[in-house]
Formats: C-alpha cells, structure tokens, sequence
C-alpha cells in the first residue's frame, strides 16, 4: 500500500447528507473481480447521463454537466469534502476503491458510516472527522474560490487552509502508524500468530462444539 | 465483576489481544462468502502465498448474481457473461482452497443470511463476519456478527482474526405488544425513522424488551438485519429458550455432548442487570403503526395512514435539500397520502424478509385475492432452496401464483439487482427489502420499504394500502 505523510491538493465539494455506498459505486460495477478500474464509474448514476454497464466506453457517454466533478474547476481534486455519514449502506470495499481509482486520497466530512471508514485505511484513504461547524465553513471556501486547495499532514495531524490557518484532527494511533508506513494489516496480525494460537487452544478447551 | 452487556461478553470471550490505543484483534468463529465480495480476498491470498487459517469456519454461497428463473442450466443459465465469472470465481476458489459450497442447484444454496441460521451454521455465542453489511442479521441469534470490507475478508481468511475497536452500547427497548397487523419489519422501520441512518453509527445495538421477548426467531433477524440502516454494525438480541429450539438439530448445531455443554454456555447470553448502555432508546410497541418509506433513505418512513413529508416545514437547510431531492427522484408531491402512492412493482425476497414465516405473512393477505391489474409485475423470491420447498410443501407457491404473483428461485434478486430482476425507472415498488437507496432496485426506480403483509396488500389495491383492512 502507498505511504500517506503530506499532501496538498485540489478539494471537490459533494454538498450532500447520507451518500450512500450504492451512489458512489452503482451494483452492476460490483461484477469486476479486480481491484482497479472502478474510477470511471465513481458516482456512475450522478455523473452520467445514460445508465453505464460494466463494458461501457466511459469516455464516450454523456456527461451531466451540472454534477460536481464534472465541472472545470474540480478536475484533479483528491480530497473530497463530504457532509454526515458519509459511505453508509453495502459493505461494499468496490466504494474505497472507485474513490481512489478516481484519484481521492483524502475524504472530508463530519460523520462516516462504520464499514466504509474501516474499508478507507485498507486502501490508503484517509477519512478525517471534523466538527459540522468547521466543514461548513470548508464548503463555503471551497465555493467562493476556484482552485481552492487545502494541505493535509498526518504526520502532525493538521490540515492547513491557504491562509495558513491549521485544523487539528484526531485519528487512531495504529491507522496512523499504517497509513504513515504503508503497511498491510495481515502482516502484521500474523506477527502475533503465537497469541491467535494460544487464544484458539483456550477456546476450543471452552467452546469444543465450534472446534467440531 | 461489573455488570456486563450482550455485547461486552462477546467481546471479552474473543479477545486475542488488545493494543494500548484500544485496537484489538478478535477471533472469528464462523465467516461467509459469497461471489461479489470475495474473488478480490481470495486473489490476495493467492499473491502473498498465503493459506486460510481455518478452512472448515468458512461457508460458501453465491447470491447476489443468481438468476431466480430456470436453474436447470447451472452457472451456465446465467447470461451476463460477467456476473457468471463472479459466481464461477467463487466456485474455483472455494474447491482451490477446500471451502464447503452450496452451489447452483444445490438445495441449501441461498441467500448468505438466510442459509447461516437455516444450516445452524451461525449459532449463538459465535463472532461471524461476511463482506456484506447485512451480517449484522446473524446477532438475532445472540451471535457478534459483523459486516466487513473485502481486505478484511481476506484478513480473517488469513489469519482468522478481525482487527476492530470495541464499539459502544446501545440498548433499544420497545415495550408492550405489538397490534395486529404490525410486524417485526414494521418496528424496525419505526425504530430507523426515530433515529436516523446514522444513529447508531459507532454501536452495537441491542434490541430488548417485551416485543423482542415476544418475537419469533425469524421476527428477529428481520430487525438485526437492518441494524445497519441505523448505522449500526452489529444488532443483538439476547438468548432465550426460543433460540435454544430454533437452533436444535439444525445440520450445523452441535449434537450430543457437544449441545448440553453449548446450551449451558448460552446461558450466559444476556445484559447483565445493571449493566451500562451508553445510549437507550425507548419505544412503545402499542404505538406503532404499519410503515411504508417514501424517500430515497431508510429513515425517510412514516405510517402508512400518514402524508409524503413537505420541506418547506423543515428547518434544517442540509435536511430541506434531502427531502426535497428524495421527493424529486421519487416523483412524489409534498403532503400527498402514502395511501395514493402507487405499487407498480412488488417484490417479496430479500435477506430482510424472505424467511418461511414472511411467505406465509404474506399468503394468508393474498389467499383468494388476485393482484391489480394495473401491477405490472409481482415477485416472490425465498431466501432459500430449502425456503422454497418448505413453502411449496405447504401450497403457499400455489396461493402466489394462483393471486398473479411469480414464485422465483433463491437470490437476493430485485433487493439490489445485479441478477437480471430489475425495477424500470421511474416505477414504484413495494419491496421488502432493506435499502430504497436512488438506483438501489434499478437505475431510477422508486423502492418503497414494506412488510411482507404490506407488500402483498399493495399488490392487491395497486396501491399503497393499511394491511389491517386486509386480514
């Protein structure tokens, strides 16, 4: 996985409550057996005009125009600032990866829904928490100015805004430690394999009929 | 010893080990599978040269892509070439790494959440995970189910652990009985609508009370199911003497010795008096009426004798929006009666409501009824093969038919459409099922949530109609 320390890019502003794991990467992408290539098909139902199919020819099909990320001044955005719960519904791991297939390092908002959160960290996305009050005030900046762009450094926990002011943000020490080293989880579980072990043994001794 | 909830005892008896920031690694008893979100864990596996940690834990199944028409085919009557890769994938994973499958044509092959409980596969006491967010239906049972992202399925394959933060307790009472005619979908809904898609965001829930004490098995895992529509990873509901038989001599359930010592264990599976919540929810069960979703999420619900919601009497501006956006995509005007709203589609099915007692729910509304004419198309989809003969063993597939409905093969089928059932645009359903998310049933069309009771007497008005005045 990409290490995540620094970054500082373009913000698209998605001005909506509850978008939901079936709006951001519609059912029919989820036949893929792959990893990659969902970012054409990032909020496929909003960005398009045409009900998109799997063997779509992307660049081919109409845009609506009005959608956020199709607007000119959002091209190349990879922080996404979102309203409440943001990702709830499926379970869907295809929604992370649409969004960082897209190009979304980062996604912005006050609320995220549980499973979508966890599924972030595993694809190197960063979901960061912030007060309704602030991102309320991040949405009427990234409105007014065009090529609105802010910094964010997990290393000192801070975004910065371009006049310098910082946000602090809390996120969990291991995410940070994961994200900042690029490492993958199941690696470093099976670093532990002598607890999973020694737990399994007292739990076959107390529960022998799920060891049947 | 401080008083415990549910949750916390699942929890401290799976703990491997805990890190100082809270981060823990729990041991997972039971995992499901099925074809859309696996190929990607198993194909990790393969990459890294990394083997499952405890086959015989694991359980197969496909259900999102099945087709619930013709079966006799096989893999192959699937026509989308791509949705039969997704379920031929899993095939050869499955036999590649000796994973037990119910396959195509298989009698006990079904819907994920209906087959774990059916087979005695989920039990209580168990954790079980799946890549599907409804696996919170399992914790009915008294189990610490979690839906979980595709990494984390190929990390439980690998190492037969979840790395997770303990979350909080969350205890939702409903008291007294339920009315004739209001149904474990209905509380539910209720209980969404209160309090809101994300209000149980960072929880566990438990369901307890008199209407949980009350409720059947099947009752139950209906509300766990959509734990998750309120946010919710994980629902609850705690052991009694009707799980002990639900569970008994189910082909997975532990015999012999095995299940003297299991049900004395199980026991244990309760709030202990006194323990903490850090969140309670109280609601009358006497008070709650049928329901019926309007909008575009599962808190957009009301009664059904109440009125399509009006913006312009929403303070909060965010909120205002939403409605207004989930009345344009639903083509619904502000006040109208839920009673006008049209059911052009109707679908009974789903891992929500496509149980045994939901068929027979349902047929008992439509016997010796016939399904409106201006309903376009009426489809009953069970949970399972095994679903499917109970029902025919008892001639419900005959009453569906015989009132104009279609009585389908296993599938998750219209609840999310990546088989071949799908809503048109702009047409309203009257569905079952969990979710009436925009594009959810199919791009543009307009779910409405429902019992099975409620969906089969909207099939017979055409209409949206109170259930109550059909029994």
């Amino acid at each position: 996985m990409d290490k995540i320390v620094k970054m500082t890019a373009l913000v698209a502003p998605m001005d909506r409550a509850n978008v939901d794991t079936d709006a951001i990467i519609p059912k029919q992408f989820l036949k893929s057996i792959k990893r990659t290539g969902f970012g054409p098909n990032l909020f496929d139902e909003w960005r398009y005009e045409d009900v998109g199919q799997p063997d779509s020819d992307n660049s081919h099909r109409p845009l609506r125009k009005e959608f956020v990320l199709n607007q000119p001044r959002y091209q190349g955005a990879k922080i996404l600032l979102a309203r409440e719960n943001f990702g709830c519904g499926s379970s869907r791991e295809h929604a992370p990866w649409a969004l960082k297939d897209y190009g979304f390092d980062v996604v912005i908002a006050p609320s995220f829904a549980d499973i979508f959160f966890n599924n972030c960290f595993k694809n190197g996305i960063m979901p960061l928490v912030l007060d309704e009050s602030i991102v309320d005030g991040l949405f009427q900046d990234v409105f007014a100015q065009v090529g609105y762009e802010l910094t964010v450094d997990l290393e000192s926990q801070k975004i910065i805004k371009p006049n310098g002011e910082k946000i602090p943000f809390e996120i969990d020490a291991f995410r940070r430690h994961c994200l900042l080293n690029g490492l993958d989880d199941i690696g470093l579980t099976l670093a532990h394999q002598d607890d999973i072990k020694a737990y399994e043994a007292k739990h076959k001794q107390e529960a022998p009929w799920l060891f049947a | 010893m401080s008083a415990k909830t549910l949750y916390d005892k699942l929890w401290d008896a799976h703990l491997v080990r805990e890190e100082e920031d809270g981060t823990a690694l729990i041991y997972i008893d039971r995992q499901l599978l099925h074809e859309v979100t696996s190929p990607q864990a198993f194909e990790g596996l393969r990459m890294t040269g990394r083997k499952p940690w405890r086959i015989d834990t694991n359980l197969a199944t496909p259900d999102h892509n099945v087709p619930t028409t013709d079966l006799t085919g096989g893999v192959a009557s699937i026509k989308d070439p791509v949705s039969r890769i997704q379920v031929e994938t899993l095939g050869m994973n499955a036999r590649e790494f000796g994973i037990t499958e119910f396959a195509m044509g298989d009698i006990r092959q079904g819907i994920v959440h209906v087959v774990g409980p059916e087979e005695g596969a989920t039990l209580p006491g168990m954790t079980v995970v799946c890549g599907d967010s409804h696996t919170a239906t399992h914790g009915a049972l008294g189990a610490l189910a979690h839906g979980i992202g595709t990494s984390e399925v190929e990390h439980v394959l690998a190492t037969q652990c979840l790395i997770q933060k303990k979350m909080k307790n969350m205890l939702i009472r409903v008291n007294g009985q339920l009315q004739k005619g209001v149904t474990p979908k209905d509380v539910v809904l209720a209980i969404i609508g209160k309090i809101g898609t994300a209000g149980g965001n960072g929880h566990a829930i438990e369901f307890g009370g008199q209407v949980f004490r009350d409720m059947s098995i099947e009752g139950r895992l209906t509300v766990c199911n959509m734990a998750i529509e309120a946010g919710a990873r994980v629902g609850l509901v705690a052991v009694d003497e009707r799980t002990v038989e639900y569970v008994q001599g189910r082909p997975y359930s532990p015999k012999g010795d095995d299940w003297d010592k299991a049900v004395v264990a199980w026991v244990d599976l309760t709030s202990d008096e006194g323990a903490h919540f850090d969140k309670v929810i109280e609601l009358d069960g006497s008070l709650i009426e049928p329901q019926v979703s309007w909008g575009t999420s599962p808190e957009m619900v009301v009664d059904i004798n109440g009125f399509v919601p009006d913006p312009a009497k929403e303070p909060d501006v965010v909120k205002a929006d939403g409605i207004q956006r989930a009345l344009d995509y639903m083509g619904l005007k502000a006040n109208t009666p839920m009673k006008e709203v049209p059911a052009e589609y109707v679908f009974i099915g789903s891992c929500t409501n496509s149980r045994i007692e939901d068929f027979r729910a349902a047929a008992h509304v439509l016997k010796g009824r016939k399904v409106a004419d201006s309903v376009e198309l009426a489809l009953a989809v069970p949970g399972s093969g095994l679903v499917k003969q109970q029902a025919e063993a008892e001639g419900l597939d005959k009453i569906f038919i015989e009132a104009g409905f279609e009585w389908r093969n296993p599938g998750c089928s219209m609840c999310l459409a990546m088989n071949a059932d799908k809503l048109p645009a702009g047409k309203h359903c009257a569905s079952t099922s969990n979710r009436n998310f925009e594009g959810r049933q199919g791009a543009g069309g307009r779910t409405h949530l429902v019992s099975p009771e409620m969906a089969a007497a909207a099939a017979v008005a055409g209409h949206f109609v109170d259930v109550r005045d059909y029994l």
